[in-house]
């Protein structure tokens, strides 16, 4: 997403983006950012908590208006949870799991090579939670 | 409980893929300059579009990783999140507005904080190729957005 913000703002379209990854998104470069600081999936806030999703999408839209110049960063002034430890749950790797993912890894290779044979499949990021 | 800290998702995301045996680690774009232009009027007269990594609940849209658009009213009910990489031990995506913004969209439209919501927002895919994003996708939300005639964009990555 952060090269589609940064094709949109080159061709004249201000954009912000709303996330929840600060290194990826600060490693690219966007013209603005707004950062959630929650597990990935709700970035406009908690789900079904309409005055936070409200609050951040307002604060999105003062940012845009807001900055100055690129690579501008601010964030929401939410926390998740007092309990930090989803921060070191994401994509784990461990001895509970370190055999189950290489042979995740394998069959993954395997479909991929038969949908590149069909032709059919653009290859997406790894999804796991 | 526990210490707050930005969690490291690329370094993470490397030591996923090398646990499951890929050989190279994956390349994130990186860039010494970004362009920025500067918004010339105020929000409460700007026309708002929106884009998501989601992908429309249908039939296509879990089957075919592509750029699609959608109405934004009335609001989708659900959207396709299976293939992406968001937190699913620890949270959900069954609220489309807490990575949609289009209600909170609404709301800022009748109270007057922003110029209008486009009536259709935009779909696209994350993609392992930077380039199919740089050379396809990105030009193609470029062009659906200029049809919707919107003068700012609000993108949102789960």
């Amino acid at each position: 997403m952060s090269l589609v913000a940064r094709h949109l703002e080159a061709h004249g379209i201000a954009t912000v983006i709303v996330g929840s990854a600060m290194d990826i998104v600060s490693h690219c470069g966007v013209p603005r950012y707004l950062h959630s600081d929650f597990p990935l999936g709700n970035p406009c806030g908690r789900p079904y908590d309409r005055s936070m999703q409200l609050s951040i999408c307002s604060q999105a839209i003062a940012l845009l208006r807001a900055a100055q110049t690129a690579n501008a960063v601010t964030r929401v002034p939410y926390e998740w949870s007092q309990d930090n430890s989803w921060r070191d749950d994401y994509s784990r790797v461990d001895a509970s799991n370190r055999e189950e993912l290489a042979r995740r890894g394998a069959e993954r290779r395997r479909r991929q090579a038969e949908a590149k044979a069909a032709g059919t499949e653009r290859a997406a990021m790894i999804a796991e939670g | 409980m526990g210490k707050s800290y930005d969690v490291p998702y690329m370094e993470r995301t490397r030591d996923y893929y090398r646990a499951q045996g890929y050989a190279q680690d994956y390349q994130w774009a990186h860039h010494a300059e970004t362009p920025f232009h500067r918004l010339s009027k105020p929000p409460s007269q700007c026309r708002v579009g929106v884009v998501t990594t989601a992908m429309p609940d249908t039939p296509s849209g879990r089957a075919r990783r592509q750029v699609y658009s959608s109405l934004s009213a009335p609001i989708p009910k659900s959207m396709y999140t299976g293939e992406l990489s968001w937190h699913k031990t620890v949270t959900h995506t069954d609220d489309v507005g807490s990575f949609l913004p289009l209600e909170a969209l609404m709301v800022l439209e009748d109270e007057g904080g922003i110029g209008s919501l486009a009536p259709r927002f935009h779909s696209v895919p994350t993609e392992y190729s930077q380039r199919n994003t740089r050379e396809q996708d990105a030009p193609e939300i470029l062009e659906r957005l200029r049809e919707d005639e919107v003068d700012v964009a609000l993108l949102v990555p789960l």
